[in-house]
């Protein structure tokens, strides 16, 4: 697989191709489709994982945006490259696992990607960055028609798409946001908001870090629920509850500069200096220090295009990445090392936090 | 003179006798119509040869005390998915699991889920390509029973009609 044509290309998430926003990161759809007759993955034998793959593959590599793109055999990666995908957002740990028949087609800007027997015999997902979903839905929605034309889904009128896990009957969507909620976080008001969402059917992940306390406070919200309701209500029920989240999130920032300026100023700053002088930092910590920074953006006090970097920057800050960027296997001490070096290069024209500016 | 079979789970004669594919093994089991009957294999919705089976085995031999087959319960004809490997893992072994686990899953769906009944998305091309199979099937049909009664004419209308079926699927 050519790494370096796949970090360094331009791409949704981590390429100019779109503006990234305040407050939530990147949206994604996806959908868990089955062919008929076939068992599920996790109960069918290799030889009919290998018939799933070849019928998925023809009908994936025949449609045009993935032409551009990549389609890679998850037994024809070394380790280091899965995990590449991995921390890309492209895939998941569980297709990782998936060596028999298990594949990934993703296309050129990065924005679809299917998994081939992953949990379901197709995973179809698509990706943008900015909070998104009713253009995401309409590419997915073609995408998944196109594929229909050639596969023969597994469907029940009544229970809709038919899934290996119960949980993802009917429409098989999962709609989510990666969203950045560091005042919430810095105000501790995470907990609360994970419970209230959670009582509405919306699922609340910490995407690097378990539970609340997710590293750089960035956080998957999801809807839980998909029988019992179309495409586009489930959208619109998780959009509304997304959208509160979004305004809490504001208030708990402007909140926070009234009653503990000096305290969020002393972060920022503290933040910005270690990013630029550090020469070591752990993934965590790097993750919590460009999390001050992109909130710094978002209230006014640096160019947009500085959120740009910082949220590749999130993505190359992982294990797999920094390995990949000094081209040989490091002890943990040496990428803490090598990270703070790439940081330090990223942000060498980052200039100091104006808290003058601050605007929300 | 060979000896009558026996019911697997008495050891009365056996009338009835079953084979079944579970796992991708053929499996025998004979019963007498006592026993059929009781274990409900006249309704072939409630039948399940794992639970047959282990219930026939444990009344032959008392050595497996400790193993209720209480977990065993369903398996899907189509694939061999127990209601032991449902509980286990949470997850359905092939679409046909849905029709064989249906009863067990109805309740739980209405604590996941909002509804129990799809609202949404419909595959579109593949309800066509069902509609399209059983017309071109009924059309055949048709085509020899004409032949038979020597309506050659009418034979004729009916493979026009599967031409003009089968054209705009090819062109897409
Ligand atoms: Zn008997
Ligand atoms: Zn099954």
């Amino acid at each position: 697989m050519d790494l370096q044509k796949l970090i360094k290309g331009k791409t949704e998430l981590t390429g100019k191709l779109s503006k990234s926003s305040p407050v939530v990161i990147s949206s994604r759809i996806r959908l868990a489709r089955n062919l008929s007759n076939i068992p599920f993955p996790g109960w069918a034998k290799s030889k009919q994982k290998r018939e799933v793959l070849s019928k998925c593959r023809e009908v994936v590599e025949g449609f045009q945006p993935f032409k551009g793109g990549l389609f890679v055999k998850m037994e024809d990666l070394t380790e280091l490259e899965k995990l590449i995908l991995v921390e890309r957002h492209l895939i998941s740990k569980e297709l990782t696992q998936s060596a028999e028949a298990g594949a990934m087609a993703v296309d050129s800007r990065q924005a679809r990607v299917i998994m081939i027997n992953e949990e379901d015999h197709l995973r179809i997902q698509v990706l943008k960055s900015g909070f998104n979903f009713n253009r995401i839905w309409k590419t997915i929605d073609e995408l998944d028609s196109a594929f229909e034309k050639n596969l023969d889904y597994s469907f029940s009128p009544e229970l809709g798409y038919l899934t290996a896990c119960p949980t993802n009957l009917g429409t098989g969507m999962r709609a989510s946001v990666m969203m950045h909620l560091s005042a919430l976080v810095l105000s501790n008001q995470m907990e609360k908001v994970i419970r209230a969402v959670g009582q509405l059917g919306i699922a609340v992940r910490g995407i690097y870090g378990e539970g609340s306390d997710a590293t750089g406070s960035i956080f998957q919200i999801s809807n839980q629920q998909t029988l019992g309701e179309s495409e586009k209500e489930i959208l619109k029920r998780l959009s509304n509850v997304l959208k509160t989240v979004i305004e809490h999130e504001y208030n708990a920032r402007e909140k926070l500069f009234e009653t503990e300026r000096n305290m969020i100023q002393d972060k920022i700053g503290r933040a910005y200096g270690v990013l630029k002088h550090g020469y070591l930092l752990n993934s965590g910590e790097a993750m919590n220090l460009l999390s001050l920074l992109r909130l710094s953006v978002d209230i006014g006090m640096l160019e947009t295009d500085w959120r740009d970097i910082i949220d590749r920057l999130f993505i190359e800050n992982q294990p797999a990445h920094i390995q990949v960027m000094a081209e040989r296997e490091l002890e943990p001490s040496e990428r803490d090392a090598k990270r703070a070096e790439h940081l330090r290069r990223s942000l060498i024209e980052l200039p100091e936090p104006d808290f003058n500016k601050l605007t929300f | 003179m060979a000896k009558p079979i026996e019911c697997n789970s008495c050891n009365l004669p056996a009338t009835v006798h079953l084979t079944q594919i579970v796992n991708g093994q053929i499996k025998k089991i004979d019963l007498c119509e006592n026993c059929a009957k009781e274990k409900g294999v006249t309704d072939p919705e409630g039948f399940s040869l794992a639970e047959l089976l282990s219930t026939a085995g444990s009344s032959n031999s008392e050595t497996k005390k400790g193993n209720s087959p209480a977990g065993q319960g369903l398996v899907c004809e189509s694939c061999g998915f127990s209601q032991h490997n449902l509980n286990k893992l949470g997850r359905m072994g092939c679409p046909d699991c849905y029709k064989t686990f249906g009863s067990i899953l109805k309740p739980m769906l209405t604590t996941m889920h909002v509804g129990t009944g799809h609202c949404g998305k419909f595959p579109e091309f593949a309800s066509d390509r069902m509609d399209m199979q059983k017309k071109l099937s009924q059309l055949e049909k048709q085509i020899a029973k004409a032949i038979e009664e020597e309506r050659y004419e009418d034979a004729a209308l009916c493979r026009d009609q599967i031409r003009q079926l089968a054209e705009p699927v090819t062109e897409a």
